[in-house]
């Protein structure tokens, strides 16, 4: 499907590096495919294979970014499109293609680096897996479908991928499958985002049905240029909406799935039952970030139509489903008691940002924001993932502590990491990029909404990253046996992704407007609007109060390991934990609202709504299946079965009693005859010679009396 | 009365007692000596008719006949006995008037 | 020869005439048998006197040479040497004789009343040589059939006649004697 010969190629003006952009996803799945057919786990071979392919991929796409800014540099255009016909349907073709475009290459960039460093660092961390090679071609093959997503030019290229991307993860949520929790929460994540996946599909054949092309862009005749999006614009769909606003709904549907927003959010926390590496890359970093990638590529199809002051009906569904992700996530995250849940949950709430950005700032802001949690979410997880390595597979943050001094590295660089997720000001890329979506929600004209949700959002998030710290690495040790720092090969990715959680603050300052002005492909201008200043006191003041909210509940007094005698009893004291039957510590918000904790501790009942809900329906719509197929079709079948069964007796029945017993009856009634006669024989040759005798007179009588009429003898 | 009416008669004369022989006598060789006298009147017949038939000369049909008829008829008599004998071998008996054994 | 009604063939007559009778009415069955040989000379001398060389001696040569001498040996197989135990004749012999009287009746009656055919001609050159070369020319489809038939006849006449193999055959040998 990807590679094409240079003679199908439509346009052969391309650049070297466009015409070969379909490498960067084709050699990671080769590199799977070889992967797969190792014959005997060879861990040294596949880890290579897989490596050394993203890091093929790597160079690629950074030669691809520098062709851009290259081009963005020289104002000339920045985005270069191949396509190709790929199944010919009488009069109409659907086409394939990829794209290079500033979005396309930083993704790129964001998605092979990021990628790169996972891979290296699991060679560390599954280290003492036994399925190591399964791991790393699957993850090969991931890294091939993501980036496959991320240059696809056609609709139909990017869902083909789109799908590739879901089936990895599904394959590597569940990699431990002998674990039930493990197996069901892959099946989960695959059957929400299916959903999702079919209002997405929707989308794609009525763009296609309108415009009729799959691609993107094709020198004006693409799906989202100009030219098809006055079409679609013009055309009405049903409840008010034109085409373009429900192609633009369906689509979202589709990322929604993909971006976990609510409600299609209940499969990202189990996922987290596959390994860190997984949700590192997956789960935080790239995939869940195809959604928003999918909404930045279609962004002109749901902008459609609106003007300087307004906006449409898709962008406003996404806002506000968006904003609603953000709070709900991180309401949740405060309450979870699992390492890797609660960066779950942030990154739920960390998409609904994203999609914020997108609906109300446009591509540049959602798009930035993107690219710094890419980063500083991989960092937090993989930070996780050391710790979980350190204290020997233990998640739980309550049976957790003081590794700030046994695992002082993983401290340094998680803290890094939860300062940028924070939004701590100025250092950290988090603050600008999170500034810029809150700002574009201010200043947004539908509603003030989503700004408040927003702002809400950002105090929590402050406040369960200071708690998550406070019960990892503050305090008294509370776990098992002795905590140990991760090897190297663990912590290199760790320090360079907390490099770049800072560095890349510096793209997006409202000063120098770097990225923004390359995904516009426009020159920098720095930005200025009224109220930026006040808007970047108001957000750093309110990460101050989260950071110190959590400080003063959770790391003033350090917590200590629950006593075990139940005698030793205190006073519950604010601040400080109450003991109990000897095992879990009562969190402090537990312990003054048990309701609400209770609430967000089970995450809203989602689950247990859809358990309800829909699952039930869809338990009954299966046993009514089973029902109808068993008794109704195979009824069905059955009856015609007795039917021909039926006829096959009555046609044996005929043939060996009418026409058979007819028959034989015949020949009995013969051979009867046959014995009557045989009666009248006497059997006595005399007899015989008498009678032929008398026959011969008879004849020579005759003879003569005729031969007389005749006139030769004269009677 | 011409000589072919003289040779017609005693053919007549020759079949009817082969014929009687046939008909009378109880031993089955002797229906088959019958036989052969019928069959020997009827060559007679033809030769006589052949001598004394108007017909082109040097047409040998009727003798030709008359000597297809002896070398049949010796078959038959061969064939006739072979039969007879092995009746015999299995009844021990010739007497035609016993042989009921296709009574029906 | 002598045509017409002459004294020679009335001897002739005579002789194949009787000979047939005696056949008729002799009890002992070889003295049938050979009654019969005497019937079948006299006929070989009537076809003599018809200028019927060829069919007067092959008459000699097959019928008193071969059938004649094929039914005493069958007679003597079936141990009909003798006067058999059964009676002569069958108990139906008065409708038999009657039957052949009648054939015999209409067969003369038929001749006399017929009308006076033409005076005999020369007698018709049958050597030995035209009898050969019509056999191979003429009848030569005849004669094949008639060496077929012959084949096969005396090859089913031993066949049929042939002794069982075992118990049956050595019955045979022990009771065929006279």
């Amino acid at each position: 499907m990807m590679p094409a010969p240079a003679s199908l190629l439509t346009d052969n003006t391309a650049s070297w590096i466009v015409r070969n952009l379909w490498l960067i996803p084709a050699v990671p799945m080769i590199a799977a495919g070889l992967i797969a057919l190792l014959r005997q786990p060879r861990r040294k071979t596949a880890a290579t294979l897989a490596i050394g392919g993203l890091g093929f991929s790597l160079v690629l796409a950074i030669s691809a970014f520098a062709h851009v800014l290259g081009a963005w540099h020289a104002g000339a255009e920045t985005r270069e499109t191949i396509s190709f016909n790929w199944l010919d349907l009488g009069a109409t073709h659907l086409q394939l293609g990829w794209l290079l475009d500033p979005l396309a290459a930083v993704m790129l960039v964001m998605v092979t680096f990021v990628g790169l460093l996972i891979f290296i660092y699991s060679t560390g961390y599954m280290e003492h897996d036994e399925n190591f090679t399964r791991f790393f071609c699957f993850l090969s093959l991931f890294a091939g479908g993501m980036l496959g997503v991320i240059i696809a030019n056609s609709l139909l290229l990017l869902f083909m991928c789109w799908e590739i991307v879901g089936l990895t993860s599904y394959l590597l949520i569940g990699f431990w499958y002998h674990k039930p929790s493990a197996a069901s929460a892959a099946k989960k994540a695959f059957l929400t985002t299916r959903v999702g996946d079919i209002f997405f599909l929707l989308g794609i054949v009525w763009l296609f049905a309108q415009t009729g092309t799959t691609l993107f862009y094709n020198n004006g005749a693409g799906a989202i240029e100009p030219a098809a999006l006055t079409a679609l614009l013009g055309q009405p769909a049903a409840w008010g909406l034109t085409a373009a606003g429900a192609i633009g709904l369906l689509i979202f549907a589709g990322a929604a799935g993909k971006s976990g927003q609510i409600p299609l959010h209940v499969w990202l926390p189990d996922a987290m039952e596959g390994p860190t590496p997984v949700s590192a890359l997956i789960h935080a970093a790239t995939m869940v970030a195809a959604g928003v990638y999918l909404v930045a590529r279609v962004y002109p199809l749901m902008a459609a139509g609106a003007g300087p002051g307004s906006t449409t009906i898709s962008l406003t569904v996404v806002a506000w489903v968006g904003a609603l992700t953000a709070l709900f996530g991180a309401l949740v995250a405060v309450a979870q008691n699992d390492i890797k849940r609660i960066l779950a949950y942030s990154t739920v709430s960390q998409l609904g940002y994203m999609m914020v950005g997108l609906a109300t700032g446009g591509v540049a802001i959602g798009m930035f924001h993107l690219i710094t949690h890419a980063f500083f979410k991989a960092l937090l997880f993989l930070g996780a993932g050391s710790v979980i390595h350190g204290n020997h597979d233990e998640q739980d943050i309550r049976h957790m502590g003081h590794l700030r001094t046994d695992m002082p590295l993983t401290f340094v660089t998680y803290s890094v990491g939860m300062l940028a997720l924070s939004g701590f000001p100025i250092f950290f890329s988090g603050f600008w990029s999170k500034d810029a979506i809150i700002g574009a929600a201010h200043s947004w004209p539908v509603s003030k909404g989503p700004f408040i949700l927003l702002i809400a959002g950002a105090l929590l998030t402050a406040f369960y990253m200071m708690r998550q710290v406070s019960y990892v690495f503050l305090g008294h040790w509370r776990g098992k046996g002795h905590a140990h720092e991760s090897p190297m090969v663990m912590t290199l990715p760790l320090s360079l992704l907390a490099i770049f959680a800072i560095g890349l603050g510096v793209l997006g300052t409202p000063v120098w407007p770097w990225f923004t002005s390359f995904i516009e492909s426009m020159p920098i201008a720095a930005e200025s609007e009224p109220g930026m200043i006040a808007l970047m006191v108001t957000s750093s003041l309110l990460v101050f109060l989260g950071l110190g909210l959590g400080w003063w509940l959770y790391a003033r007094k350090p917590i200590r390991r629950p006593a075990l005698a139940p005698e030793h009893r205190h006073t519950s004291e604010h601040g400080d934990e109450e003991s109990q039957a000897p095992g879990e510590i009562v969190d402090v918000l537990e312990s003054a609202s048990p309701v609400i904790w209770t609430v967000l501790a089970n995450r809203f009942y989602f689950d247990e709504l859809y358990e309800l809900t829909v699952l039930r329906l869809y338990a009954a719509l299966a046993w009514f299946s089973d029902w109808l197929d068993r008794r109704v079709w195979g009824g069905i079948v059955s009856a015609v079965t007795s039917a021909f069964k039926a006829l096959g007796w009555t046609n044996k029945s005929l043939d060996s009693q009418w026409i058979d017993g007819a028959f034989d009856k015949g020949c009995e009634e013969l051979v009867n005859s046959g014995g009557v006669l045989a009666w009248l024989q006497a059997a006595r040759a005399p007899g015989y010679l008498r009678m032929l005798a008398i026959a011969v007179l008879a004849l020579a009588a005759m003879a003569l009396v005729i031969a007389s009429a005749t006139g030769q003898v004269r009677l | 009365m011409t000589p072919l009416a003289g040779f017609l008669i005693v053919a007549a004369l020759v079949f009817a007692i082969g014929l009687a022989i046939a008909l009378t006598r109880r031993n089955a060789i002797l229906v088959l000596v019958g036989i052969e006298l019928m069959l020997n009147a009827a060559n007679l017949n033809l030769i006589a008719f052949w001598r004394f038939s108007p017909h082109a000369a040097n047409s040998l049909t009727g003798m030709m006949f008359a000597i297809f008829s002896i070398a049949v008829a010796a078959a038959e008599a061969a064939v006739g006995l072979g039969l007879v004998i092995a009746y015999h071998r299995h009844t021990k008996t010739t007497d035609l008037d016993a042989m009921t054994r296709m009574r029906g | 020869m002598i045509h017409g009604i002459g004294i020679v063939f009335l001897i002739t007559s005579a002789i194949t005439v009787a000979g047939a009778l005696a056949a008729a009415l002799l009890k002992n069955l070889i003295h049938c048998v050979l009654c019969l040989s005497i019937t079948l000379a006299g006929l070989a001398l009537l076809y003599l006197q018809l200028d019927a060389q060829f069919a007067g001696f092959a008459q000699i040569l097959v019928y008193i040479g071969a059938v004649a001498i094929l039914v005493v040996f069958a007679i003597l197989l079936t141990r009909g040497a003798g006067i058999p135990e059964y009676r002569n004749v069958s108990s139906s012999w008065l409708v038999s004789l009657v039957i052949a009287a009648a054939i015999f009746a209409l067969l003369t009656w038929a001749v006399i009343r017929s009308f006076p055919a033409t005076a005999a001609g020369a007698a018709p050159g049958a050597t030995v040589q035209s009898i050969g070369s019509a056999l191979m020319s003429t009848y030569v489809l005849p004669l094949e059939i008639v060496a077929v038939l012959l084949t096969v006849a005396l090859i089913g006449a031993v066949i049929v006649a042939m002794p069982e193999s075992g118990a049956a055959g050595k019955s045979i040998e022990k009771g065929g004697a006279q």
